[in-house]
């Protein structure tokens, strides 16, 4: 049915464009990483530009402000551009992090199995039930508030479900006949674990990973919502934390908080229909066919 | 070893792991939880002093364990800073509320997103059966706060109507219990709402695809054979089949159901947990944090454990030694 081998990295953006919702979230994310690349180049965003006067305070669109201006009379639309490189800096930072102990872990105790394996998928079920959003506040408060803590406690905190995806596809794989072939050619096991059982996990690891970008993403809103978020840097989390504190929702000042949540969601649902897709292309069974 | 008695020393050993945890993060990375309090506090070196033998932080890494084990079996949560009381008092009155929140929220996001999941799925490849996915999908997508926010908006200030903050009417006189749970009931609407939206999608997706696996087996094709409707093939046979899927995914759910109730609480000033923790947060009153989340986390554990032996209990074959 496929003509191309969705283990080939070309192949799988291949196939992706041609699920219909696997295109859609493709066009969302060049579109998004667009705007937060060249965005900022065409309107720099000047922290230090408040308004001179209370008039400028939380004005609505127009006059030079394409999306009015805030609780200090800052241009809206800048922040949004700024804040869409740090929300995306953020959750794709996060998930490598994630990715690279998950998948590590994962190929790990699924490849030798035995204790390790146990000890190794205890741990990965205990923080798979621990629930997240409370340990990331709980460490974002005491490791404080700056960018690389941020990307680290999501990071560490978001990769007990790629471990057990990962886990699972290694023992399938662990169970072919070229494993045993290729150990008794004398190929030791990190050559095994590197030629046999990598390559072959990695369309997987890829599907997830988007996915996990998806959640590290939201994560990243969610605490900066709560007022863990860096204080010198905008994201779209922190720009709704103080559109919310500022009583913006009060003033009707719809041009403050809806951006930087319709940005999160065009975001997190390109994520989402991109690694859906592919997790479909990779592992029809896994994923909820759409 | 039979399954209940497993399941509880996992129980038992996750409630350990999770103490252990939480006195690592609290008491020994951030160094010195003394030092936490006197950054929020001016503190003399006698109180300094005192506050350190109180917390039995003169004695070794294991002595403190020890203490901080039995201060916790004896419900000492600590003394919080801000509020000027003992952290159990506080925790007392703000639990109650969130049950009441998650509880009224989980059974209408299990009920409804089941139904729309299994009426998705029995449509399979039909117009509604994709549309219902990508709303499902676009909602998953939604940040929880925000969509709080937007509904505050909607009905708080451009429409109005329904009650944004707090878990009653401030000031109000009842005449009768019922007047206080109508007022009760009225405040809650808009916190489940959200919680809904955003939720119901995780269920939608999980039982669309657990019925039309269901709906594949050999045994369906049986049903269909006998002549039965469809009716009766799908919601007498399927949907109850289609349950057990449901039940294992809803594990992973509690966790997320407890994130979208802290955001849920900040934006609706819900006096619950979630909103005690974000006050702690932003008060830095870490005895408080910490009992929040200690209390958070086990309860997850717990409720974890209980959906398992619901499960095993429906499906004796799980948790059996191969």
């Amino acid at each position: 049915m496929n003509d191309v081998t969705p283990t080939h990295p070309t192949g799988m953006v291949r196939q992706l464009w041609r699920l219909g919702l696997g295109r859609a979230g493709i066009i969302i994310l060049i579109a998004v990483a667009f705007a937060a690349i060249v965005g900022p180049m065409i309107f720099p965003f000047d922290p230090a530009a408040v308004g001179a006067d209370a008039s400028s305070i939380l004005q609505a669109p127009g006059n030079g402000h394409i999306l009015g201006t805030d609780e200090l009379g800052r241009d809206v639309f800048s922040q949004l551009l700024t804040g869409a490189r740090i929300s995306l800096f953020v959750g794709v930072m996060a998930t490598i992090i994630s990715t690279i102990i998950g998948a590590s872990l994962g190929i790990f105790a699924g490849y030798y199995q035995g204790p390790a394996d146990t000890v190794l998928m205890s741990i990965t079920d205990f923080f798979l039930v621990v629930p997240a959003l409370p340990l990331m506040i709980a460490m974002g408060a005491i490791f404080g508030q700056n960018l690389s803590i941020i990307i680290l406690v999501i990071g560490f905190l978001s990769w007990p479900r790629t471990a057990r995806i990962v886990r699972s596809q290694t023992l399938t794989l662990r169970e072919r006949q070229y494993i045993p072939r290729a150990r008794s050619l004398g190929a030791k096991n990190m050559r095994i674990l590197r030629v046999n059982i990598l390559p072959h996990v990695m369309p997987l690891i890829i599907a997830n990973t988007i996915l996990v970008v998806a959640g590290c993403i939201l994560s990243e809103a969610t605490l900066s919502f709560i007022g863990l978020g860096d204080p010198d840097r905008i994201s779209w989390g922190s720009m709704l934390h103080f559109s919310f504190v500022s009583g913006a929702i009060g003033r009707g000042a719809w041009w403050y908080f809806l951006p930087p949540g319709i940005g999160i969601l065009f975001v997190v649902l390109g994520f989402t229909l991109a690694g859906q897709a592919l997790e479909q292309i990779t592992n029809p069974r896994l994923a909820a066919d759409v | 070893m039979p399954y209940i008695a497993r399941r509880t020393l996992t129980l038992l050993s996750s409630i350990v792991a999770i103490v252990t945890f939480n006195f690592l993060l609290f008491h020994i990375i951030p160094g010195d939880p003394i030092r936490l309090i006197a950054r929020s506090q001016h503190l003399t070196a006698d109180e300094i002093a005192k506050l350190h033998h109180e917390y039995g932080l003169d004695g070794s890494l294991f002595s403190q364990y020890l203490t901080y084990l039995k201060n916790l079996l004896h419900g000492d949560l600590g003394f919080s800073f801000t509020y000027q009381e003992p952290v159990i008092d506080i925790v007392k009155r703000t639990v109650g509320n969130t049950a009441l929140l998650l509880t009224t929220s989980t059974l209408i996001v299990v009920i409804a997103g089941v139904l729309i999941g299994v009426f998705a799925g029995s449509r399979h490849g039909k117009r509604s059966d994709s549309s219902t996915v990508i709303a499902a999908l676009v909602a998953w997508s939604l940040p929880t706060f925000w969509v709080g926010m937007l509904l505050v908006f909607t009905f708080g200030v451009w429409i109005g109507g329904l009650p944004i903050s707090g878990i009653k009417t401030p000031h109000a006189i009842y005449d009768n219990i019922f007047q206080k749970w109508q007022d009760i009931g009225m405040h809650l609407i808009l916190p489940t709402l959200t919680l809904a939206i955003v939720d119901i999608a995780f269920f939608v997706i999980i039982s669309r695809t657990s019925l039309i696996e269901v709906m594949s087996e050999d045994y369906m094709l049986t049903a269909r054979g006998k002549g039965l409707s469809r009716r009766t093939i799908v919601w007498g046979h399927g949907f109850r089949n289609a349950l057990l899927p449901v039940l294992t995914a809803s594990v992973l759910y509690i966790s997320a159901l407890v994130g979208g109730a802290i955001q849920v609480e900040v934006v609706y000033s819900w006096p619950g947990m979630g909103l005690l923790t974000y006050n702690s947060v932003l008060s830095r009153d870490y005895p408080v944090l910490e009992a929040c989340f200690l209390i958070t986390a086990v309860a997850v554990l717990v409720a974890n454990f209980a959906t398992d032996l619901l499960y095993h209990k429906l499906d004796p074959r799980v948790g059996v030694q191969k």
